[in-house]
């Protein structure tokens, strides 16, 4: 019985009409912290943190690189979670807040690509070298394209959002699979002299703008998880008469 | 027997109806009418537990289906838009295959089946030479043979001549005086000789 | 539901899927030709030089076995999908994840299987060297089964839906990265002199876990798409 009323309690507090007006005050909140901490954490990096003894200034490309990095994987993760809380519990809310993770994943593995990329031409001396990271990046990458691909040729929204959950759920067991793989691979085919990305020496100056950047990155997650949500909710709830009441009272 | 309690479902995110109840009890055909698009397919298939509801619930012999599982699928046999038959495998094969997945395979079973719908010419020719009516008309020797007490039909007398309905009409009766339970759609009428037909009208 | 019957249901879903695949021969050939062309084409793009191609050997036998058994990938349920079947399946009263083992198991026996067979034929075409054939053979025969098993995800999730063919690629490609590197891996070591036991435990790992999970995702993702 507790578990029921429980279940009750969640569905009322995530029915997408009173979540509608939440998300849109959260919004001009999340944003603006988006945008201090974007700028707190580029000028430590880019104006605080040494250069590197060896790497020299392009060591700063880090402070975009790992945290792009991070939020790859958190991303993806927080997409299985909600895909399997909607599943289980067929949450509604919960679907759009899958469906809105995964493009924002995508770009932010993209961004780590790009970036490992760029610090790769001065150090390797090519835009693109089979580094463990960046290979475990693309497949990240892929991954991410084959769940906005699922979701995208599907047209009922409810199977949609089930069939990508369920995908992300099997690419989430997979992803520390692949990355061991990755590893494995990488170890037995590459020269050990070669400078290994993402790993640099920890020290306080590094860390801080790594960890406000990290932080940054991840309120505007937020802030765009949000927004993509709310957008689904109007599209799929459109039939319903608070959303009509809603573009009624905005004309 | 069967219980539907304040059913409601959608199709994408579209409701297609809500509040639904009825009960079937054995012995008692329910024929659900309503014009095309109001939800008739997607209320059979969610009474087998193919599609999910959106809200309500369904109940057998007083419990969940859901909860059930096995043991609802057990005693249910369901014919939908597709025949469940395969082209490459003969008429005897598609019964034979259809028997072992829902548990029993008696041989002489099989032929007896495909005798009532009067398909024994073609029990050894593969399944794709059939016409659409004669294919339908496996699909009942599949009811037949199987025995299951709850039926679920979704227009099974569509592509049948004549003579073809008044077998399904047979089988429909014969289940019925054995305590069975039918729910089906239909756009033709037919006469079962048996009173306790309930109508559910699905309305847009 | 007692064991017995649920044996024989899956034994008949097999029997069946075999039976169904025998009158269709052609459809069990046309992935097998694939793979002998596919690595036939190899010393035509890169030059015939037998040790380039005794290098790159291993990756591309793997490639190519992967990319064949993806080929296959939708006729494990797009039958009995358009023709119904697999609605019976989904109701009958047994797990349908153990059903869609069955219908893996046909599958690899349909695909996996011939694949590793006609294998060491076209290694030796790719002068892969003899002491490496073993280990051709061990990872493929382990290898295939995963692909098999995680393909039947893909394949169920892509159900019915334009362009499935396409999409499962994309879906599933990128899951079968580990199965490549250590089923290639292990071929390279072994052509190396390299002892492979480490490789040939993994893969084993892999099928253990993906028997353990693959048809689970793949029975809720039919559920999916039959919704």
């Amino acid at each position: 019985m507790v578990e029921i009323y429980i279940l009750i309690g969640m569905h009322k507090y995530a029915s997408p009409k009173t979540f509608y007006p939440l998300a849109g005050t959260l919004i001009p909140w999340l944003a603006g912290a988006t945008v201090l901490l974007l700028a707190l954490g580029l000028y430590l990096g880019l104006f605080v943190a040494p250069p590197d003894y060896q790497q020299g200034e392009t060591v700063r490309i880090m402070f975009i690189h790992v945290p792009a990095a991070w939020m790859s994987m958190f991303v993806y993760a927080v997409m299985a979670a909600a895909g399997a809380a909607a599943l289980v519990w067929n949450v509604k809310l919960m679907e759009t807040l899958a469906s809105a993770c995964a493009p924002i994943g995508a770009s932010f593995t993209l961004l780590a690509l790009i970036t490992g990329s760029l610090w790769g031409k001065p150090m390797w001396g090519a835009w693109w070298v089979w580094d463990a990271r960046l290979t475990s990046e693309l497949i990240l990458f892929f991954l991410y394209i084959g769940v906005m691909a699922l979701r995208a040729s599907i047209d009922d929204p409810r199977r949609a959002a089930r069939a990508a959950a369920i995908l992300a759920l099997v690419g989430v067991v997979n992803i520390p699979v692949i990355h061991f793989s990755v590893e494995w691979w990488n170890t037995l085919h590459q020269p050990a002299s070669v400078g290994r990305m993402g790993k640099p020496t920890i020290h306080l100056s590094i860390l801080m703008p790594l960890l406000t950047m990290a932080v940054a990155f991840t309120f505007y997650f937020l802030t765009a998880a949000l927004l993509r949500m709310r957008n689904e909710i109007l599209e799929r709830e459109k039939h319903t008469s608070w959303v009509q009441e809603l573009v009624e009272s905005r004309r | 027997m069967l219980e539907v309690v304040n059913l409601a479902c959608v199709r994408g995110d579209r409701p297609l109806f809500s509040d639904l109840s009825f009960a079937l009890k054995p012995g008692e055909l329910l024929h659900v009418v309503g014009a095309n698009g109001t939800g008739k397919t997607t209320l059979l298939r969610t009474l087998c537990g193919l599609t999910r509801q959106a809200a309500g619930e369904i109940r057998w012999r007083g419990a969940e289906t859901r909860a059930l599982g096995d043991e609802f699928r057990n005693e249910l046999a369901y014919v939908g838009h597709l025949n469940g038959i395969q082209g490459e495998l003969t008429p005897a094969e598609n019964l034979r295959a259809a028997a072992g997945l829902a548990g029993a395979a008696d041989p002489e079973r099989i032929d007896a089946a495909l005798e009532t719908v009067r398909l024994s010419p073609y029990r050894g020719f593969p399944a794709k030479i059939l016409s659409q009516g004669q294919k339908r008309r496996l699909a009942l020797a599949r009811l037949v043979l199987l025995r299951k007490p709850l039926w679920i039909l979704d227009e099974p007398f569509s592509a049948l001549d004549v003579a073809s309905v008044t077998l399904m009409t047979q089988a429909l009766t014969g289940h019925l005086a054995d305590g069975g339970m039918v729910v089906l759609t239909s756009h033709q009428d037919f006469e079962v000789e048996i009173k306790n037909v309930t109508y559910v009208r699905l309305d847009a | 539901m007692t064991s017995p019957s649920l044996l024989a249901a899956t034994a008949n879903v097999l029997r069946r899927d075999l039976t169904v695949a025998w009158r269709r021969s052609a459809d069990v050939l046309t992935p097998l030709v694939f793979f002998a062309i596919v690595t036939s084409l190899f010393p035509l793009g890169v030059g015939p030089e037998p040790s380039l191609l005794r290098t790159l050997a291993p990756g591309v036998l793997w490639v190519a076995a992967l990319l064949s058994v993806m080929l296959a990938l939708n006729r494990m349920f797009a039958n009995d999908y358009a023709d119904g079947t697999l609605e019976l399946l989904a109701l009958s009263p047994h797990p349908l994840s153990l059903l869609v083992l069955s219908k893996v198991a046909a599958h690899w026996v349909l695909t996996g299987l011939p694949l590793v067979l006609i294998s060491p034929l076209l290694a030796v075409q790719l002068n892969l060297p003899s002491e490496a054939m073993g280990a051709l053979l061990l990872s493929l025969l382990l290898g295939t089964p995963v692909l098999s098993l995680i393909g039947a995800v893909g394949a169920a999730l892509t159900l019915g839906l334009r362009g499935g063919g396409v999409l499962v690629s994309l879906l599933v490609l990128p899951l079968y990265t580990p199965v490549l590197i250590f089923g290639a891996g292990s071929v390279a070591q072994a052509a190396a002199g390299a002892e492979i036991e480490a490789y040939i435990s993994l893969l084993a790992a892999f099928l253990a876990l993906t028997l353990t999970f693959a048809p689970w995702a793949a029975a809720a993702a039919l559920r999916v798409s039959l919704d």
